[in-house]
């Protein structure tokens, strides 16, 4: 039950939408797409479903070459950013619709849909029309009714995106739960790192029609295999630098430096520090110093995003706790360089510092 | 398994294909056929090659009935569609009255056309006409069946009362989905009503009134039914249109070779023009 | 510039209100100060759009009155009360240039042409906007599109206040993150009284000096993010607030002493005495430890958020979430739980016990 791309690639007119694409993705997981806005995240998902057609290449389901397939034969669902759900039905009958169509028995549409209302918590508005209900029950609905057909393949396309923020966390606890099944393969757009992390499985960083990376959640956060796949993997984003390396010690383009001992030959580098490395206060011995000038502080409740500038770069420090800065004060930041990552010019990470191993 | 599949999905098109055949592409053919040919009776036919064609496009008659067609359809525009924007903008948003009004603006447009033509022919007659006596009453030398300015007084008012309903329709269409956002903000920045109208909803009209536009065009440089069954074309041959002169030359004369050549090219005037207009209306990408 | 103050506002958008629910907004009665960032944080249909559009005068209220610097202007237009109002949608003049868009308030005002030609390039180098001054507003994307929004409330001089409805919804979220540190610097730079209407508490929280916090057509709890974060009001604010949000424990109360299932708890606050109903106990996951003696718990779950992780344990029955960092090791199993007595607080019926019903 594997969804395999093999060099699925897709153009419109002279343009290249999706560079030529090899990918696997083993059911029993959330296979997560990540990336900004207009990476291609949407049309990678409908050349999946079958709903286009690729350029070149195959797609491949159970072994099987699908890519000729219309997407009804197929068995798959689909879940979008805006809650669709057909307007004139009530929810009872918009979770039914795909069993009405299968031509299932009365007496087992009833049962499924009130099955698939439960794990939902949607029971009590079966009998009400989706505009009566509000933004995440009638997400829950849409999501009852991929459910409810059993696909083999659930497509979800940001499907938190349009809900407030406390309803997207409390959806997104729910998602595994509701979704990841040993014989079902899953697979999840979104814009925002820290639901990638938090959702686990695997995931697939896209910028710009490629995709960059593809591997365990955890192993992209920690070893991203580039400069692209760290950049979108980071939320804030991270403090990137044009370095050299020279003798054991490392210089920033204008007058700061540290000492390095990761074997790292001579030469020019991209550096990436992510953001709660650098902090207004000293916390670990092997911080070195950054004078910088703050241009903005943003003070949440619990944790405060200031930016700065030093050297000639702009930086985003965040921190726990509340540290007022006025905007224009000389402040000194403190970053923990053990846990910088290190690019070639190719944008290949060749060291990633103090990172955690990923099991 | 595949290909089958796309196979029969051709039958399917088949009937469909015959009937365009027969209704449109042949009798099209033909038409071009009879405009390359000419015939001394007989149903001998022989090649005349472009012979028709030039001499239809050098006839002062052909001259003549493209002017008045040209200024049948300008009029109509200038005055349908400012007309028909004028009173969508007028119409209710909301509540019970937005059904009443569409209604009411649909009405004209559900009526046949040679009705509509029966209607406005006696509504105009001078003396037992309501519009022609009224309007004789009040002092106007109105005749349409004598004076050439009544015809096309006449003509066009009747088209006006016909048409403007469809750009009503169409431009209220455009307007309502526009969201409340836009006026809020124009409120706030102090916009007059004349402003909200050039800036906003004009603008955000732009497509439906395209639509509008062309339509309209397109149908009024065919139309046929309505001015023949009011004037008949005249007094005279004043309100002559290209399609009823067409008429009288393939059916009153016979010629069927000018006949033949003049639809093509009335034809290929109403392809050139839509299509110049179509891609100047749609040249800015947000389009 | 203007002090602004809501008395005794209530909204129903029904002719005939008759029951509690009926009331968009029940009373309120709120007073900010000239100049301030504040922020209206609540989730959808609480009330906020509804509020921010009475102090814009693009609703009539029901009931009460708004006054800008005392001066009652309940009976005026928007136009008259010298307010800006940004949308969640970008709002431009499609057929004009960014310059023209920028000057159309200034234009319909009658300001002299080069007045206005100051002023406009003045706000368009604080919006960032300078470059595409000749273009078509039409072809910038939508958050070039949200900039000339805020730079026509920006323009003009006299603007009592400049009120955000969900500006950045339509943003992609990389460029959110960029956005709203520019709306904090123009806080800054032009302090002017702005007011944001959010459902996103990161939103809220990093750009408000005091968040307003609505639930149901009520103000639950103002403050600095600061005191909603540490001392949430009511059980509504904590949960909202924080991401991932409070945790609440049923408790019992022996002397005005928390007590969960025979442990005593040290809270910041004490019960009254004799006290009845529901009793909760509210520890926010940032102030949960791990340590050798306390709570008994087993832990179920841990999630990765990247430069935390967010472990769900089970507590003498309850669920609990606290945060582990991301470089400490966390062992499964049994672990010991300490609150930190200073931000445990003791919730009667919802309300901290000892400020009920204090918004």
């Amino acid at each position: 039950m594997t969804l395999e791309l093999k060099n699925v690639g897709k153009m419109l007119g002279a343009q290249t939408i999706i560079y030529p694409t090899n990918l696997v993705l083993e059911p029993g997981r959330f296979n997560i797409l990540l990336g900004t806005t207009l990476a291609g995240k949407t049309t990678l998902m409908t050349l999946m479903a079958g709903l286009e057609r690729p350029t070149e290449g195959t797609v491949w389901f159970n072994d099987r070459d699908v890519t000729h397939d219309a997407v009804q034969k197929r068995n798959v669902s689909m879940v979008y950013q805006q809650f669709i759900n057909y307007p004139n039905f009530t929810v009872f009958e918009n979770i039914a619709s795909p069993l009405r169509v299968a031509r299932m028995p009365e007496q087992e549409i009833r049962a499924r849909v009130t099955e698939m209302a439960e794990l939902l918590r949607i029971s009590t508005m079966l009998d009400r029309n989706p505009d009566e209900l509000s933004g995440g029950q009638q997400q829950r609905c849409a999501m009852a009714r991929a459910l409810v057909k059993d696909s083999d393949l659930i497509l979800l396309d940001e499907p938190l995106a349009n809900l407030d923020f406390k309803l997207r966390e409390e959806l997104r606890d729910e998602l595994p739960r509701l979704f990841a099944r040993r014989d079902r393969v899953v697979v999840y757009a979104t814009t925002e790192p820290t639901e990638a992390l938090l959702l686990g499985g695997w995931t697939a960083t896209m910028a710009q029609g490629r995709v960059t990376d593809f591997g365990p959640t955890e192993r992209l956060y920690r070893h991203p295999l580039n400069l692209t796949t760290a950049r979108v993997f980071s939320e804030p984003p991270m403090n990137v630098a044009e370095v050299r390396i020279e003798q054991g010690r490392c210089s920033l383009t204008d007058g700061l430096s540290w000492s390095i001992d990761n074997g790292l030959p001579d030469g020019s580098y991209t550096m990436g520090l992510r953001p709660h490395h650098v902090l207004p206060r000293p916390d670990t011995p092997s911080d070195i110093e950054i004078q910088g000038r703050v241009t903005v502080a943003e003070l949440g409740g619990a944790e405060s995003i200031i930016h700065f500038d030093a050297y000639g770069n702009s930086w985003v420090s965040l921190s726990h706790g509340v540290h007022p800065f006025a905007a224009g004060e000389l402040t000194t930041f403190h970053a923990d360089m053990s846990h910088c990552f290190y690019f070639d010019d190719t944008g290949r990470l060749v060291a990633s510092g103090k990172q955690r191993e990923v099991r | 398994m595949n290909k089958a599949v796309n196979q029969k999905a051709w039958f399917f098109v088949l009937p469909v294909l015959v009937l365009v055949a027969f209704n449109a592409i042949v009798p099209l053919m033909t038409v071009v056929n009879y405009s390359v040919q000419e015939t001394f009776g007989n149903n001998q036919f022989f090649w005349s090659g472009l012979t028709w064609f030039t001499d239809v496009l050098r006839s002062e008659r052909f001259h003549a009935s493209l002017t008045r067609q040209m200024i049948f359809t300008g009029s109509i525009l200038l005055i349908e569609v400012p007309l028909g924007v004028l009173i969508a903008l007028a119409m209710p948003r909301k509540g019970i009255w937005v059904s009443i009004c569409l209604v009411l603006m649909a009405m004209p447009l559900l009526i046949p056309w040679n009705v509509v033509g029966a209607m406005w022919n006696i509504f105009a007659l001078p003396n037992i006409g309501l519009m022609g006596k009224v309007l004789n009453d009040l002092g106007f030398d109105y005749n349409y069946t004598r004076q050439v300015g009544d015809a096309w007084f006449t003509l066009i008012l009747m088209d006006v009362w016909h048409w403007t309903s469809l750009v009503v329709l169409l431009a209220y269409a455009g307007l309502v989905s526009i969201p409340d956002a836009y006026y809020q903000a124009a409120k706030i920045d102090g916009a007059s009503r004349w402003a909200v109208l050039r800036f906003i909803q004009l603008p955000k009209m732009k497509r439906v009134l395209t639509i509008a536009i062309l339509l309209r065009f397109m149908d009024s440089f065919n139309i046929y039914t309505e001015p023949v069954v009011l004037t008949g074309g005249g007094p005279g041959n004043s309100t002559t249109l290209l399609s009823i002169d067409l008429v009288k030359i393939a059916l009153g004369q016979f010629d069927l070779g000018p006949a033949a050549a003049m639809s093509l090219i009335y034809f290929l005037v109403i392809l050139l023009l839509s299509w110049i207009f179509y891609a100047v209306m749609t040249r800015n990408e947000e389009w | 510039m203007a002090r602004i103050s809501l008395v005794g506002l209530k909204h129903s958008y029904l002719a005939h209100p008759a029951a509690p629910d009926d009331w968009a907004l029940k009373e309120l009665n709120l007073e900010w100060q000239d100049g301030g960032a504040y922020a209206l944080l609540g989730p959808s249909g609480c009330g906020k759009t509804t509020l921010l559009n009475i102090i814009s005068g693009l609703l009539q209220p029901s009931h009460g009155e708004v006054l800008f610097d005392g001066r009652d202007v309940t009976p005026l237009p928007p136009e008259k009360r010298q307010i800006a109002q940004v949308f969640q949608f970008p709002v431009v003049y499609d057929t004009m240039t960014v310059f023209d868009n920028l000057a159309f308030p200034l234009r319909n005002r009658g300001v002299p042409e080069t007045e206005v030609r100051t002023r406009v390039q003045q706000i368009a180098e604080m919006t960032e906007l300078s470059a595409t001054l000749k273009k078509r507003a039409s072809g910038l994307s939508a958050d070039g599109k949200q900039k000339i929004s805020l730079g026509r409330g920006l323009v003009r001089e006299d603007v009592n206040a400049i009120l955000f409805d969900e500006p950045l919804t339509v943003i992609d979220p990389h460029l959110k993150f960029q956005l709203r540190s520019k709306l904090k610097e123009l806080h800054h730079r032009v302090p002017k009284t702005m007011i944001y209407v959010t459902h996103d508490q990161t939103e809220a929280l990093t750009f408000a000096d005091k968040v307003v916090v609505m639930n149901m057509g009520q103000v639950v709890q103002q403050g600095t993010p600061e005191e909603l974060f540490l001392t949430p009001h009511h059980t509504f604010v904590g949960h909202f607030i924080g991401s991932p949000g409070m945790n609440v424990l049923p408790c019992e109360i022996d002397n005005g002493n928390a007590v969960l299932k025979g442990h005593r708890i040290a809270t910041a606050n004490k019960a009254p005495a004799g006290i009845s109903g529901i009793l909760e106990l509210g520890v926010r996951p940032e102030f949960i430890h791990i340590s050798d003696t306390g709570l008994p718990a087993t832990v179920t779950g841990l999630s990765d958020a990247g430069r935390f992780r967010i472990a769900q344990v089970n507590c003498l029955g309850q669920t609990l979430k606290f945060l582990v960092s991301e470089d400490h090791p966390i062992a499964t199993g049994e672990v010991h739980l300490t609150f930190d007595p200073t931000h445990t607080h003791i919730y009667h019926n919802g309300w901290l016990a000892g400020q009920e019903g204090l918004a």
